[in-house]
């Protein structure tokens, strides 16, 4: 009687209704486990299984779920704050005012979104140190080194537009600067004398700001780009980054593990007996392929399931990273300027703390610091894994002795040319100060940042000849840049003054 | 002659060896390939603004009897300075070339507070990296004796408007 079953199926429905969305009964069972692991959408970017190193905490620090776990918990933030927040030029300072000091909680939601862009571009640099100097690029992983860097550029981009929507003093300045940046090309074609038919710069310009001057075209692109384009591009790039880790074999590691590298990361029983040293049954070749052969005598891959480790572990990791940013906005308050005044410069207007190296480069050349040298070295960092294909192993930092030398004296040499350069310039000025007539386009060419450029990759050739190794080299480049990326934040955020001036410390700045 | 026939008939053959359904499909696949190339193209030019808000390039600054010998007086909205010295009048642009933020001006040179440009009374460059000299803007009298500037038109450093 289908009046019966209608009373079953109604009774059956709590069960029959979780049955029909975990398909393979409850996650009791490593089976069952491995199947949820596999047949769900969201989960399934990880494989059912991974490799025991991969938890190994000393290689990978865990930044790169550091890094996507603060920009989820950006994401959250961000549409929180978009229900008070107003993209117009009028009302928008004060839609920020109202988020800090009227809406409940508003205030904290705010610090968090701050705190957490700045533990991401942390954890960013960081998370692409860690691929490089354990070699994590090479072989299948090239393409998806580029997708690190497009992920680098998208964090960058987003956390740059989310600073003009405050509309407050730093907000604008910071923008007048970098949309001036945008147009620096102009010193070049205007040395040509060709500005007037071809001027890429004031396009650029144009296009950023949606005008000539910063207004509410400007704030609507920027509102558009931090909200919609950006976080569109980041949320598939960064699905396609972690997917392709996956697809390449999980985290690269090496190939001869020792125990003693694995202590302490869980085992899987079960994984151990599975090869013998007899083979059981008889086979036949059936063809010869390239690759490695399987390990005999242990588990062949000495691998644990995904549920629960990994997940176990990048819960913490998430867990971490909330509760630095939490304690970071208890205590650390992101910063509101006076409303935006077109006539009035902040002095010092400081880009924020990540971009202020490249200020520092700026205040040498605009074309050259804004827009050429961070072009060389991001096109520098792309080709890395095309340039440097030699065959070694991966996953060890700085893979052996001789790259721990290596990086150990780029360090010191990057360090010492950067703080001489820096010094010289503070103290002794550049060849506009002694010959105030010289041609621009020497300054272009001839300025601290092409030096400090030439130095390194000298310092690069030098080491490409020496240790007969693009690896090397390769190690000597990153290191400068890195080094030399963090002695000019360093210097710029805490040396540098009203009118861009030298001083000791803050204390020492004029009164005015 | 034979290898020529040989060659159009091999030729002929491969033209015959398209079916018409591949032939179709493949029509199709650049149709919509070309197609939308198109749209991407067209869509190029969307997001460049067509339209500039409409902000003035031209300013009255007073009459001539506001401006005596010596003196001076700065319009921070327009970000233009406006002088008189013995040779006439002249208006120099506050807008610093190196990235556009506003200099101050001190007794004899005008400074940029976010980079550290630094320029002579005539707004020429001393030091740091601002590109080129400050820009010198065109002075005029109306018919009914104002005196406007026009920013759109520069002149040379040292162009004075003589009174």
């Amino acid at each position: 009687m289908a009046v019966n079953d209608y009373f079953k199926n109604l009774v059956n429905l709590p069960r029959t209704f979780v049955e029909s969305f975990i398909r393979h009964g409850k996650p009791t069972s490593e089976r069952a486990r491995s199947q949820t692991v596999m047949s769900n959408i969201f989960l399934h970017i990880h494989s059912t299984r991974i490799h025991r190193y991969t938890l190994k905490k000393t290689f990978t620090f865990g930044l790169g779920i550091m890094a996507a776990a603060s920009f989820f918990i950006l994401t959250v933030t961000g549409i929180l704050l978009m229900v008070y927040y107003k993209p117009s030029v009028d009302l928008a300072y004060d839609s920020i005012k109202d988020i800090h000091y009227v809406v409940p909680s508003g205030r904290f939601i705010r610090n968090v979104h701050r705190w957490a862009t700045n533990v991401m571009i942390v954890s960013v640099i960081f998370h692409m140190a860690r691929v490089f100097y354990t070699a994590a690029y090479k072989e299948t992983r090239s393409f998806n080194w580029l997708m690190g860097m497009g992920l680098f550029v998208l964090t960058l981009g987003l956390s740059f537009t989310g600073y003009l929507l405050p509309w407050d003093q730093l907000a604008y300045w910071a923008v007048t600067i970098c949309s001036n940046i945008a147009a620096s090309p102009r010193e070049l074609t205007d040395l040509l004398g060709i500005t007037h038919f071809f001027d890429p710069g004031g396009l650029m310009k144009v296009l950023l700001l949606g005008s000539e001057e910063i207004g509410q075209d400007a704030l609507t692109r920027f509102f558009w780009l931090h909200c919609i384009v950006l976080p569109f591009f980041m949320v598939m790039i960064l699905s396609v980054h972690i997917w392709r880790v996956r697809k390449d074999g999980g985290l690269a590691r090496p190939d001869h593990i020792k125990d003693k590298d694995l202590k302490g990361i869980r085992e899987d029983e079960n994984a151990k007996h599975v090869f013998e040293n007899a083979p059981q049954k008889t086979y036949g070749l059936m063809c010869l392929v390239k690759g490695k052969s399987p390990v005999v005598g242990k588990g062949p891959e000495n691998t644990i399931p995904s549920w629960p480790s990994l997940f176990i572990a990048e819960i913490a990791l998430f867990m971490f990273t909330f509760a630095i940013v939490c304690v970071l906005s208890y205590f650390f308050d992101a910063p509101l300027k006076e409303i935006a005044n077109p006539t009035v410069p902040e002095n010092p207007a400081k880009a924020p703390w990540y971009f202020l190296g490249l200020q520092e480069l700026v205040s040498y050349s605009a074309f050259m610091g804004g827009v050429g040298i961070p072009t060389i070295a991001l096109l520098g960092l792309a080709l890395i894994p095309y340039l440097d294909r030699e065959k070694q192993t991966l996953g060890r930092w700085f893979d052996n002795r001789t790259g721990r030398r290596v990086a150990r004296h780029s360090f010191l040499y990057a360090a010492a040319v950067t703080i001489a350069l820096l010094a010289f310039t503070v103290k002794f000025g550049w060849l506009r100060n002694w010959y105030p007539d010289l041609s621009q386009a020497v300054i272009i060419f001839i300025n601290p940042g092409t030096v400090l450029l030439t130095f390194f990759v000298v310092w690069s050739f030098h080491c490409l000849y020496k240790y007969d190794s693009t690896r090397l080299s390769a190690i000597a480049l990153f290191t400068c840049f890195i080094v030399s990326f963090v002695i000019l934040t360093y210097f710029a955020t805490y040396h540098r003054g009203p009118n861009w001036h030298f001083y000791w410390l803050k204390s020492q700045w004029p009164i005015h | 002659m034979t290898s020529l026939e040989q060659t159009v008939n091999k030729h002929d053959m491969e033209i015959e060896s398209i079916s018409r359904r591949d032939f179709l499909t493949t029509s199709a696949m650049w149709a919509v390939v070309t197609s939308m190339s198109f749209v991407l193209f067209g869509l190029l030019r969307f997001p460049r603004p067509a339209l500039f808000p409409d902000i003035p390039k031209i300013f009255k600054i007073g009459k001539s009897e506001d401006y005596p010998l010596g003196s001076e007086k700065i319009f921070e909205e327009k970000k233009v300075i406006v002088r008189r010295d013995a040779e006439g009048l002249y208006a120099i642009s506050l807008i610093c070339t190196h990235l556009g933020c506003i200099v101050t001006k001190h007794a004899d040179k005008f400074e940029c507070p976010c980079h550290g440009s630094k320029f002579d009374d005539r707004g020429k460059v001393i030091a740091g990296p601002a590109p080129k000299a400050l820009e010198w803007f065109k002075v005029s009298q109306l018919p009914d004796g104002k005196l406007v500037v026009d920013t759109m038109k520069r002149v040379p450093i040292g162009t004075r408007y003589g009174i």
